[in-house]
């Protein structure tokens, strides 16, 4: 038997798999089949009748989604069957369907959130009739919660169920459902609970109709009057592909773009709804603190203010790199406070034990995102995927649920969508029986590091009881490099990549702000413990008026990831890059810039003018080879060789105290998010909910 | 059908099933595989409303879900799906009223008049907790319309004044026999059989021919045509068979060695007979082997004549088959003559 069969589509002969569907088999030929409850992406529901394609000889028309080309068969004389795409029949087929759905569907467009980028509106004006023949009372459907991100206005539904797919199966909470029958028939969540996904914004995007829109974005803005920019999201180190759409100097909304590798089409909710903290909080001047009040000065006063308080011995100075550092600023950063003689510097707020050993491949997510699809063993260590990296979570999801990954989990027990066998809470379950009964068969084995795992005195011992594990298991073989470390953070890889790590004899995160340094400068890192700074002088250069402003002596605003073009390396190691959306607030620069007008300031200038300039020197010169060469694409398994040799333990044992969660709160993660009403929203029902679980 | 919610109010935050209960839940969740235990859900909602007063309130619905491992959501959608399902508090006695075509033509609507009239409208629960009615589609005793289900049981044969009565000893609290509230057995007919009625037919009395060969005759003797006291055939008789008792059961296939003892051989074991033939020559009275191998050359041309062709008999030699089969010589008759198809 073969595995192809061949069919002809609109009198074009074309031989597909048979596992095709005839809808796959009609694109692969350029054929458009309209479609509502078809998604490439979820199981196949055949339920909206809209994309009836005519074959030769059946009786009536057939929905191609749920035509699978292996069930066909040819005609009688042994040729092709004839499947036509266009024409009268298919036409009138359509626009039965099209008539249909409109009975129900309420002529609110004008009102309507989803105008002008709907599915149902596109193909009314290229499917349906001019009129309506419908002089009965419509349907109204009351209008349900699904909580601070979903708005709903029911009675627009067509009852596609892709929201009723996409909760159960990509996003792993069976919380809606299509209740009652024919035309009663509603899509609800249970007692209109919220939904309790990170993932709950997508369906915004898989509705075809207005019936989900998004509740911050409503009424805001339509479509066409927005600036589409595709960019990078940088609420996690997964570095999802977004667009950003803005609307004169504000960001409207943010959207996924589909990118295979890294978020596939999929985006969390932190990432999409955070764009309202962009315009909140915003430091838009340098200011400078007199008399215990920041007052709001002129950049050359704050430069020299700066200026001023770097004026000490270089060993007293201090440098934090925040989460959301972009390669640009870290680089420029570095290169100024190396220029003035200063060891301790630190892009690890958390204190993580990793990046020390210099080799690339011990911090990085060696076996891709994309990666686990391919895995059939994952075990994490101290790392709660759900929150830390949301989407990607719903990739191991998939994997575990269409594939044949099984997962296994030490550290916290959390609820990740799909089961695990839990093998222990603390680092000595590492070594335990269970951990190499667990990888026994295992082809491509998958060892994952959580940031929680490795922000511990025993830090440096658990990566290399990892490593080794990977190693033991057949986790670093030719072709796969099964050991990785999974980020929570977007700028991390990238400050690591760069080296932004405490000099030999300069200190750490820790030790910076709790020595009794002169002058400790804050790149974004608000999430630190600023409570032993005492007497020093602060220097913040951030987007947002957060926990490092307010202690700070002299703020320097700088741009967000939407108002810069700045280049970020995700967990993967895979370099890429945001694009500017909106210009920045007020008089707040891009992070590099600030550095380089500093390094004149100091007499000390950087040997770089523009951005393109910085970024060539990350490049490195022609045929030179850094973390910055490439952009786009992730090294995976070319990394292997550097896996295989051993890490240094760092003398700590595997402790026994448990591993602790690496995110308190998925939706307030960073100055971004904690300045974001939606996200203050979300995290409040969150904490509620997690409340009353626990109360039961 | 109207939006169904759960009332949430009435439902309470608590249900737990009656303990006798459990092993019913026992024996509808042994059929299901381990994995496939959420395919008990519409027997454990079923149980769940018995055993909470007739209605499926929120903690019901809940409990099942838990004993199921199911996302509430999932269970929601098949309770609201169903509407035997009912997702609001019923009465002690609450009347489904069935108001479809045949019962409607029958008068369901006058009914209905009752209904609102004694109890309210649909849903409604008195207030002493003991009626309330919804209108259901067809229930499926259509030859008995206009019908009610009150509970587990259906009154049919209604008039309002019937169905008032009715609802009004419930109210009071006396039972009330289930069935046509006319003078009627179940679907027979209304005051009783008009037909067949004669009681001879009934008392055996008339069962002056004892010796028919279709009756049952445990140790038989071997009868002979003359014995059978059947008339002379003379054409098609369509012989009225008095006795219901189904002698003439074929259905079972008779065996070989049993079909000497029995009233019937399988004259199909004769090549030639088939099954239509075997009822004719049965409807003559022929309906054993011996019977035909009895036969004179004079009988044979006058079944010839009879069931219409011409030499068959003969050139088939269906006497001298019936007489190898009539002495029991069954391998022989196969052999010389090959066996008959059904």
């Amino acid at each position: 038997m073969s595995d192809t069969f061949k069919l002809n589509i609109d009198g074009q002969e074309v031989e597909v798999p048979k596992s095709y569907t005839l809808m796959q088999a009609c694109e692969e030929v350029g054929a458009e089949i309209p479609r509502f409850c078809y998604h490439e992406r979820l199981s196949v529901a055949g339920n909206c009748r809209m994309c009836l394609v005519e074959w030769e000889g059946a009786p009536k028309p057939i929905a191609s989604c749920a035509e699978i080309v292996g069930n066909m068969r040819p005609n009688k004389d042994g040729s092709a069957p004839i499947i036509r795409t266009k024409g009268a029949y298919v036409e009138k087929a359509r626009n039965g369907v099209m008539e249909f759905l409109l009975i129900n569907h309420p002529l609110d467009c004008p009102i309507c959130d989803q105008g002008g980028e709907c599915d149902l509106q596109d193909q009314a004006v290229a499917y349906g009739r001019a009129d309506s023949r419908y002089d009965e009372n419509k349907r109204a459907v009351e209008d349900k919660n699904m909580g601070p991100l979903v708005k709903t206005i029911m009675t627009r539904c067509i009852q596609c169920t892709r929201c009723v797919r996409f909760v159960a199966e990509v996003a792993g909470v069976e919380e809606i459902g299509m209740i009652s029958r024919g035309e009663s028939a509603e899509i609800t969540t249970y007692l209109e609970k919220s939904l309790t996904s990170e993932l709950s914004g997508n369906v915004i995007d898989l509705c075809p109709v207005g019936a989900l829109t998004s509740k911050p974005y409503a009424f805001n803005a339509r479509p066409w009057e927005l600036r589409k920019t595709s960019s990078i999201d940088v609420m996690d180190a997964m570095g999802a592909a977004i667009r950003v759409d803005a609307k004169g100097d504000a960001v409207m909304r943010i959207l996924p773009e589909t990118s295979e590798d890294v978020n596939e089409e999929w985006l969390s909710d932190k990432s999409r709804f955070v764009w309202d903290g962009l315009a909140r909080q915003r430091l838009d001047r340098p200011y400078v603190r007199q008399n215990g009040k920041l007052h709001a000065v002129t950049w050359p006063e704050a430069l020299d203010a700066v200026k001023a308080a770097l004026s000490v011995n270089a060993d007293e100075i201090g440098v934090v790199a925040g989460d959301l550092i972009e390669a640009e600023q870290a680089k420029a950063a570095l290169d100024f406070f190396s220029g003035l003689g200063v060891k301790s510097t630190d892009c690890r707020p958390a204190g993580a034990q990793y990046g020390t050993s210099g080799v690339r491949e011990h911090y990085l997510l060696n076996p891709t995102l994309a990666g686990v699809e391919e895995s059939d063993a994952l075990l994490l260590i101290g790392a709660n995927p759900r929150i830390e990296a949301a989407v990607w979570n719903a990739r191991i999801r998939k994997s575990w649920l269409w594939g044949n990954l099984k997962v296994a989990v030490i550290g916290e027990a959390a609820d990740l969508t799909y089961p695990y066998d839990h093998l222990g809470t603390s680092p000595d379950a590492l070594t335990s029986a269970a951990v190499v009964e667990f990888f026994k068969g295992a082809k491509r084995p998958m060892v994952v590091v959580g940031e929680a795992a490795v922000c511990r005195a025993d830090g440096a011992a658990i990566l290399a009881a990892a490593l080794k594990l990977a190693q033991d298991t057949g986790a670093i073989a030719e072709g796969w490099a099964g050991y990785g470390m999974l980020h929570t953070a977007a700028g991390r890889v990238g400050a690591l990549d760069l080296g932004f790590l405490p000099a030999e004899g300069g200190k750490a995160t820790a030790d910076i702000l709790g020595s009794g340094l002169k002058t400790v400068v804050l790149l974004g890192a608000d999430e630190v413990d600023l409570s032993k700074l005492g007497a020093a002088k602060v220097i913040y250069v951030g987007s947002h008026g957060d926990a490092g402003a307010s202690r700070a002596d002299v703020v320097l605003p700088c741009a967000a990831y939407t108002e810069l073009s700045a280049t970020y390396v995700n967990t993967e190691g895979r370099v890429q890059m945001t694009t500017r959306a909106v210009q920045p607030k007020g008089e707040a620069r891009e992070g590099w810039a600030i550095f380089r007008a500093l390094s004149a300031v100091m007499g000390k200038a950087l040997s770089y003018d523009t951005a393109d300039d910085l970024r060539a020197v990350l490049r490195g010169k022609a045929g030179e080879n850094t973390p910055f060469s490439g952009r786009g694409y992730a090294p995976g398994a070319k990394g292997v060789a550097a896996l295989s040799a051993t890490l240094p333990a760092g003398g700590a044992s595997l402790g026994s105290q448990p591993f602790k969660r690496a995110v308190a709160d998925f939706y307030l993660t960073n100055p971004i998010a904690r300045a974001s009403r939606t996200m203050a929203e979300c995290s409040a029902l969150a904490t509620s909910l997690d409340t009353a679980v626990a109360a039961e | 059908m109207a939006l169904r919610r759960f009332d949430i109010e009435a439902g309470g935050d608590r249900f737990a099933f009656k303990p006798e209960t459990e092993e019913k839940i026992a024996f509808w969740r042994g059929k299901y595989p381990a994995d496939k235990q959420r395919s008990a859900v519409i027997p454990l909602l079923w149980l769940a409303q018995k055993d909470n007063a007739g209605w499926l309130s929120e903690p019901a619905m809940r409990e099942v879900a838990d004993r199921l491992e199911m996302p509430y959501i999932r269970v929601y959608e098949v309770a609201t799906f169903y509407t035997m399902f009912r997702l609001q508090p019923v009465g002690k006695h609450h009347v489904q009223l069935c108001g479809t075509t045949p019962c409607q033509l029958r008068g369901s609507e006058g009914l209905k008049e009752v209904c609102k009239k004694e109890i309210g409208k649909p849903m409604y629960v008195t207030d002493d907790q003991r009626l309330s009615w919804e209108e259901v589609e067809c229930l499926g005793a259509c030859v008995n319309a206009p019908m009610v289900q009150i509970n587990d049981d259906y009154y049919e044969d209604l008039t309002p004044e019937s169905l008032s009565a009715i609802l009004g000893r419930l109210r009071n609290g006396v039972d009330v026999a289930p069935g046509p509230q006319i003078d009627r057995v179940n679907s027979a007919p209304e005051g009783g059989t008009t037909v067949l009625t004669e009681p001879s037919l009934f008392d055996g009395s008339r069962n002056k021919v004892a010796a028919l060969p279709n009756l049952p005759q445990p140790p038989a003797p071997q009868p002979t045509p003359e014995a059978t006291g059947k008339p002379e055939v003379k054409g098609p008789t369509n012989v009225h068979r008095e006795e219901p008792a189904k002698v003439n059961d074929r259905a079972e296939p008779v065996k070989p060695e049993e079909a000497r003892a029995s009233a019937f051989d399988d004259l199909k074991r004769i090549n030639g007979v088939g099954p239509k033939y075997e009822q004719m020559l049965n409807d003559m009275g022929v309906t054993q082997y011996a019977h035909m191998a009895a036969w004179s050359q004079a009988k044979v041309d006058e079944v010839e004549k009879l069931l219409g062709f011409n030499d068959r008999i003969d050139r088939e030699k269906w006497v001298a088959q019936a007489q190898l089969l009539a002495a029991g010589k069954f391998d022989e008759h196969d052999r010389e003559y090959g066996r008959g198809k059904d």
